[in-house]
């Protein structure tokens, strides 16, 4: 039974991969995108082995050393901070805070954004009007502000930023589901699973929303970016990640004062910055392009 | 479009309420002791401590102090500075020039060059050209704006020394404060170099919070122009033998501007946001900065104001956005006849 | 002598899985005071290559031909600048959907002003005076109201009435309609043609009728191309094509008419469907479709030859001297 289910759902799927990598892939930059974020990745991961250097150790003999290349003593590619730590290895480390933070906050968002915009728009009345202008009211304070706010609340703190940047994000993702899931739910395909006695949880969540999935993955990615920058903004303001955390933002907030007398310590976390959002935002655009219908076809 | 108009203002009742909520109970949901915190004191005796709650009314039922501070809103009291002590108001309104003037000039700059490149690149869609620009505003888009700030000062302040690196006016200039828009000012103040000196201290914040905005209006502007370039009329148009300036610059970007005026209102957020980061870095004496500043020194009551304040301006702007909307938009603006 | 005169015009698309050609070898030529129908399926590049002739196909397309000329000027080496001149004051197009070519945010009296402008040079109260004369010469009551009103109060039959007035502004000598009743109600389809028909004879310009429906063909046509596919494949005299269809294409489509099948149980129909981009046969591009096909109408492509006054792209003609050969 389940073999004979299963067998045209797979190949299904494998065919929708294939298409869509198919149009994914047509873009060159998304592409590089990719690769390039699966690099930042896997620097994360491994950064025990790739770091030069432990982010921690201050080399007192080297403080604010200019970035050297081959030499006897004080060989750091990047430069050394204020306190003579390793900038290139703070940076590698500094990697996998971004990358969290922003994992974090897109799956919250997700998860948290999907669940009100089924239940706005599944129940529709007071239900959807109250969820919808809670989400209004947050998007009408600008976001970083909003974050401060909500950060000045809890206490300042990585996790707690990760926090407040994932409510200012939600009502884009609320908004989408619910709209994504009105217009999908009068389709004909939903109208046949009730008439065929599907149940209400089974109709909200296995029929209709893998079909709401698209916009959401496009959001989620564009979020993963923004929720970076974010971040380090937050670090940067200090109320982000706090010292000796080497969080980007707050990398380049603690060399602050030497940005004039020692730039790298300050343009090499932010170029990191830089790099890390444009490549997810490339691949972001190639995915919006491979996964929209409509934009698929101009 | 007089119910157009209605309409727009009923929807931001709700918004209203929503965002005084919000602002009330942040008051209330701040760790330790409220009364501690408001009144920004310390190891108060318990006389103290009653005296002033009741003074802020801590005492009364919740929803009473919330219909309180509604009414005291009403009447434009956003409360006191534990700091200053001065009107919150009073303070938001001395700084708010500052945040204007750099916003609007971050505004302009964006506009300017946001919806020319735009257009440009729709237009030669395809080419390297429209590859170059919305790969450059890409990057623009991706900015982190402090990093960039930053960057701009090591470059144009230390290594160059071409632009002053903080600061409105250089501090050889006494400029009354008229209007609080310093160029203004500096302008009606009469004094030589003034002009000159305010216009040299706005060039890199203003590069540095129109960045995103720029990134944003020219790729908006693109895609609304090729989605509008598809259209019949714009063959119409083409078939009646007008020239290309005409076709594209009347004819298609008319029906574009509905959609990228919207996204130019939605810039404000954007900028206030922005503001934030950038009035810190240049130490622009602004909205941006105070708001920061409050929140370090747990002056919660600015805090609260700003926040409703920046809200209200906010849902202000967007308002004049849509009703321009509905005006440049003939569907909207010429139904009822 | 002819106004239009086109040899073996050619349309390519750059599209994404490759170059696709939607207008293949088609020969065109209209004279003065002239109608020329154009008939064929949906797809079968009739829009295309009267866009191509505008100059108003995007630039995804390639256009090529033998010959293109409207009164002796080659419309393929002309400068665009020269080639904007003659565009809508010599030759200016209708199009299928009225609703949607019409520019929202103007004004009737602005878009039917501007053409005047471009071309004639009129100045602001000569051009009031004549959008009133055209909406009240294409039948628009209440002319001077509806100069101030916008696209989106005015129907489908009123748009199209517009777009007519807008394109006959400068008195072209040639009007290219391209369906122009497509999205309109039937009732209101007969009242544009005849409007199409009578200042045709009136202003004696020459009009090229792309249409689906052959009813109307007959009515008005003085000459017919079909199209199947994006090739030409029949070009004759109307009372010639009705009488003696030729090609087995227009013999099908022909058949397929209700009022030509009367008294039969069910209406004839093609089998099959138009070739797409990707299956293509080689030879005949109708072959499979066709009922006379045979050997070498797979292997290779019939070239458009002239057979008395008829231009054939077919191996085996039906009717021509009897039976198909
Ligand atoms: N810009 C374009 N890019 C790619 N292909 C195109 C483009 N415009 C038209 N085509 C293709 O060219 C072919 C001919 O189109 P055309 O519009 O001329 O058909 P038609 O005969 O006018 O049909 P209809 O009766 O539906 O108007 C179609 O297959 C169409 O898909
Ligand atoms: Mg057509």
């Amino acid at each position: 039974m389940d073999s004979v289910a299963d067998t045209p759902r797979k190949s299904m799927l494998r065919q929708n991969l294939a298409e869509f990598w198919y149009y994914f892939s047509e873009s060159k930059s998304a592409v590089v995108g990719l690769a390039f974020l699966a690099g930042i990745i896997l620097m994360a991961i491994f950064a025990d082995f790739i770091a030069p250097h432990d982010p921690t150790i201050q080399y007192r003999e080297c403080l604010e050393h200019a970035p050297a290349w081959g030499e006897e003593k004080c060989n750091f590619i990047f430069g050394t901070d204020y306190a003579g730590r390793d900038m290139l290895s703070r940076i590698i480390y500094g990697t996998r805070l971004s990358l969290v933070a922003g994992g974090i906050v897109v799956l919250l968002c997700l998860s948290v954004g999907i669940v009100f915009g089924l239940l706005a728009g599944f129940f529709r009345g007071w239900v959807d009007t109250t969820i919808m202008r809670i989400m209004d009211t947050i998007m009408s304070v600008p976001g970083l502000l909003m974050a401060l706010v909500l950060v000045a609340i809890l206490g300042p703190g990585l996790l707690n930023a990760m926090i407040a940047i994932s409510i200012t994000y939600l009502p884009h993702f609320v908004r989408l589901t619910r709209s994504s899931y009105i217009t999908e739910s009068s389709k004909e395909y939903v109208i046949a699973s009730k008439v065929a006695g599907a149940g209400r949880f089974r109709i909200m969540f296995i029929t209709i929303l893998p079909n709401c999935m698209a916009p959401l993955i496009v959001q989620g990615t564009l979020s993963f970016s923004t929720a970076i920058l974010d971040t380090a903004a937050l670090g940067f303001l200090g109320m982000g990640a706090q010292p000796p955390a080497p969080e980007w933002g707050t990398l380049i907030a603690e060399n602050r004062d030497l940005m004039l007398s020692a730039p790298w310590t300050v343009t090499f976390p932010g170029l990191a910055i830089l790099l890390a959002v444009l490549a997810i935002n490339l691949m972001g655009d190639g995915l919006r392009d491979a996964l929209d219908p409509k934009m698929k076809r101009s | 479009m007089f119910y157009f108009v209605l309409k727009r203002i009923a929807l931001l009742v709700p918004i209203f309420f929503g965002v005084t909520i919000m602002a009330f109970g942040f008051i209330r949901m701040l760790p330790g002791d409220p009364v501690a915190a408001l009144a920004g004191e310390r190891d108060m005796t318990p006389e103290r401590h009653a005296e002033i709650m009741l003074k802020l009314g801590l005492d009364k039922p919740v929803w009473q102090q919330y219909l309180d501070y509604i009414w005291n809103l009403l009447h434009g009291d956003f409360g006191t500075s534990v700091l200053t002590n001065r009107p919150i108001l009073d303070e938001f309104l001395e700084l708010f020039p500052a945040t204007i003037e750099l916003g609007l000039t971050a505004m302009i700059l964006a506009v300017v060059i946001g919806v020319p490149i735009g257009i440009f690149a729709a237009v030669k869609r395809g080419t390297l050209y429209d590859q170059g620009i919305m790969g450059i505003s890409l990057v623009g888009y991706s900015m982190p704006i402090f990093w960039w700030g930053l960057l701009l000062i090591i470059l144009f302040g230390g290594v160059w020394g071409l632009t002053p690196i903080s600061g409105r006016i250089s501090f050889l200039f006494d400029v009354e404060t008229v209007t609080g828009f310093l160029l203004i000012d500096a302008l009606l103040s009469g004094e030589e170099g003034a002009f000159a000196s305010a216009m040299h201290h706005m060039i890199l914040p203003t590069i540095v919070l129109g960045t995103i905005p720029l990134a944003i209006i020219a790729r908006q502007t693109r895609s609304a122009m090729l989605e509008v370039l598809s259209e019949d009329y714009v063959r119409t148009a083409r078939a009646k033998g007008l020239s290309p300036l005409r076709v594209y610059g009347l004819h298609a970007l008319r029906n574009a501007m509905i959609t990228v005026i919207t996204v130019i209102g939605l810039q404000v957020g954007t900028l206030m946001a922005g503001a934030i980061l950038t009035e810190t870095i240049f130490s622009w004496p602004g909205i941006g900065k105070w708001i920061i500043f409050s929140v370090f020194s747990r002056d919660y009551y600015a805090v609260q104001g700003g926040l409703v304040l920046i809200a209200m301006i906010i849902m202000s702007v967007n308002l004049v956005v849509d009703l321009l909307y509905g005006m440049i938009n003939p569907r909207i603006l010429h139904t009822s006849s | 002598m002819s106004l239009l005169e086109i040899r073996n015009l050619s349309v390519e698309f750059e599209t994404v899985k490759g170059t696709f050609r939607a207008v293949d070898g088609v020969d065109l030529s209209i004279g003065e005071n002239d109608i020329l129908s154009i008939v064929g399926e949906s797809g079968s590049g009739k829009s295309v290559s009267m866009l191509a002739v505008m100059g108003l196909l995007p630039w995804t397309a390639n256009v090529t031909a033998d010959k293109m000329e409207f009164e002796g000027r080659n419309l393929l080496t002309l400068s665009s600048k020269e080639r904007r001149k003659i565009i809508g004051q010599d030759i200016s197009m209708i199009f299928q959907e009225p609703m949607s070519s019409l520019n929202p945010c103007f004004t009737v009296g602005f878009q039917i002003g501007e053409t005047l402008k471009e071309h004639l040079g009129l100045d602001r109260n000569a051009r009031k005076k004549r959008a009133i004369e055209l909406l009240d010469l294409v039948g628009i009551p209440a002319p001077e109201e509806r100069l101030k009103a916008f696209p989106h109060q005015l129907s489908g039959g009123m748009s199209q009435r517009v777009m007519i007035a807008m394109a006959i502004a400068c008195n072209p000598k040639l009007l290219v309609a391209d369906e122009p009743t497509t999205a309109l109600d039937v009732t209101i389809q007969a009242q544009i043609i005849d409007l199409l028909v009578n200042l045709q004879n009136e202003k004696g310009m020459a009009l090229v009728l792309i249409t689906h429906d052959m009813g109307v063909v007959a009515e008005t046509a003085k000459r017919v191309v079909v199209m199947y596919a994006g090739q030409q494949v029949e070009q004759q005299e109307a009372n010639g094509l009705f009488a003696t269809p030729h090609h087995p294409y227009t013999h099908a489509l022909l058949d397929a008419l209700p009022e030509r099948s009367l008294g039969l149980d069910r209406l004839p129909t093609i089998e099959g469907i138009v070739p797409g981009a990707g299956d293509r046969p080689d030879g005949c591009l109708f072959s499979p479709r066709c009922k006379y096909v045979q050997d070498d109408c797979r292997a290779s492509v019939p070239p458009l030859e002239n057979i008395s006054d008829t231009t054939l792209r077919c191996f085996h003609p039906v009717d021509l001297e009897g039976q198909a050969t």
